[in-house]
């Protein structure tokens, strides 16, 4: 796949407008997942993964077809979604936030004995649930969690997409699994 | 082992898949041991099964219809400017010889000021700068768009660029001894610089750089 992904950019680097649309059409679901998790709403997320494949196309010609067209895809990506969460709100504070007990109490209440049957780990309810946590993270913890587990990165890759040391992507992503330790233990 | 500062620290890296042995088998045991480490341990794997099986979104409908339509309209100029970059020598070669065969060819011939590097002592007559007889030059003296005439002495070198040296009036016997090198009128190097490719080249190069910056703005 990477080659035929490979051959369209060379394509687009042509000049050729049409082989980006295979390029769209075949990365558009990780993108907006990215976008969608780390900003917590769709119609902000499709707007952040359109602007992310706009800029890949007009900067096309500064990518480096010896990488990983994925890596820097995203790399654009959390770039795009990063910047805008921070315009939107002041600062997290990872203890205060996961110290908050908001929305935990109808949660906490199935908690312990009563054990989750399968299906109801599919439940929407559930999910929306899971979301809402995730998104209560801050940025930085936000960002390696949704690369880690949804995406499934390694952290090697998730060091190139963020450009921070795999030692700093350690440590933020074992800090945002004790922050959703702690806030999904209930569940 | 230190649950905090160890166990935990174990767990996380067992969790990216970075444990060696030795330390599996410590954690392990320690594991056994302590309830409110296998709680903890417990928590974490849960905690990220939970945010693992959250299932994959889909983009919306048209995403890829919606991003093509907001692309920038591939322009003629801009194809135009690709084209100039991913070929640089038929580019050096087609603006050297346009610059050639238009503007830049005539603005050479034109509208040039004479200039010399010295004034002291020199006349300058309708392109012609004049050693008078009698006057010695001490040191280079390079002339600019302008012919120069020695009547008297120059005691360096002479660099003409866009001009000629010219004979002084013939002066009896003297213009003889002129042909003799030994006793021409200027002790060091002459130079004739027929700048004009030098010209036009500044001129291609001046393009490319323009070339590129234009592209890298995009
Ligand atoms: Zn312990």
């Amino acid at each position: 796949m990477e080659s035929m992904i490979k051959q369209k950019i060379k394509e687009v680097k042509k000049g050729d407008q049409s082989a980006f649309e295979d390029i769209v059409t075949f990365y558009q679901n990780k993108v907006y997942h990215i976008c969608l998790r780390m900003i917590g709403n769709a119609y902000e997320a499709e707007d952040l993964a359109q602007e992310a494949f706009i800029r890949a196309y007009t900067n096309i010609h500064t990518f480096d077809e010896r990488r990983k067209f994925s890596t820097w895809l995203y790399r654009i990506a959390t770039n795009l979604t990063i910047d805008r969460i921070r315009k939107k709100k002041p600062d997290y504070h990872l203890d205060a936030e996961v110290k908050g007990t908001d929305g935990l109490d109808m949660y906490s209440q199935m908690a312990a004995d009563q054990a989750l049957p399968e299906e109801e780990v599919e439940s929407l309810e559930l999910q929306t649930y899971i979301h809402k946590e995730i998104l209560a993270l801050p940025p930085k913890y936000r960002s390696v969690i949704v690369l880690r587990y949804l995406d499934e990165l390694s952290l090697q890759e998730i060091a190139e997409v963020l450009e921070i040391p795999v030692g700093t992507v350690k440590t933020r992503v074992h800090r945002g699994r004790e922050a959703l330790r702690k806030r999904l233990r209930h569940v | 082992m230190n649950c905090k500062k160890e166990a935990v620290v174990l767990m996380h890296k067992y969790m990216d898949g970075e444990l060696h042995k030795e330390e599996e088998r410590r954690l392990r045991d320690h594991l056994n041991t302590c309830q409110s480490c296998q709680n903890h341990f417990h928590e974490l794997k849960r905690a990220t099964t939970l945010v693992k099986n959250t299932s994959p979104v889909s983009a919306p409908k048209n995403f890829t219809a919606n991003v093509m339509n907001n692309l920038p309209k591939e322009k003629k100029r801009k194809s135009y400017v690709r084209y100039l970059q991913r070929h640089p020598l038929i580019t050096a070669a087609a603006v050297f010889f346009i610059l050639m065969f238009s503007g830049i060819f005539s603005a050479w011939n034109q509208d040039q000021q004479v200039t010399v590097s010295k004034q002291e002592n020199l006349e300058i007559r309708e392109n012609v700068v004049i050693v008078p007889e009698g006057v010695t030059v001490s040191g280079d003296l390079t002339v600019r768009n302008g012919d120069l005439r020695i009547d008297g002495k120059i005691d360096g070198d002479v660099t003409i660029i866009n001009g000629d040296i010219i004979d002084g009036e013939p002066q009896g016997e003297i213009s003889d001894e002129f042909d003799n090198s030994t006793l021409r009128a200027y002790s060091g190097e002459l130079t004739e610089v027929n700048q004009i490719y030098e010209w036009v080249w500044y001129h291609t190069k001046q393009f490319f750089t323009e070339l590129f910056a234009f592209g890298s703005d995009e």
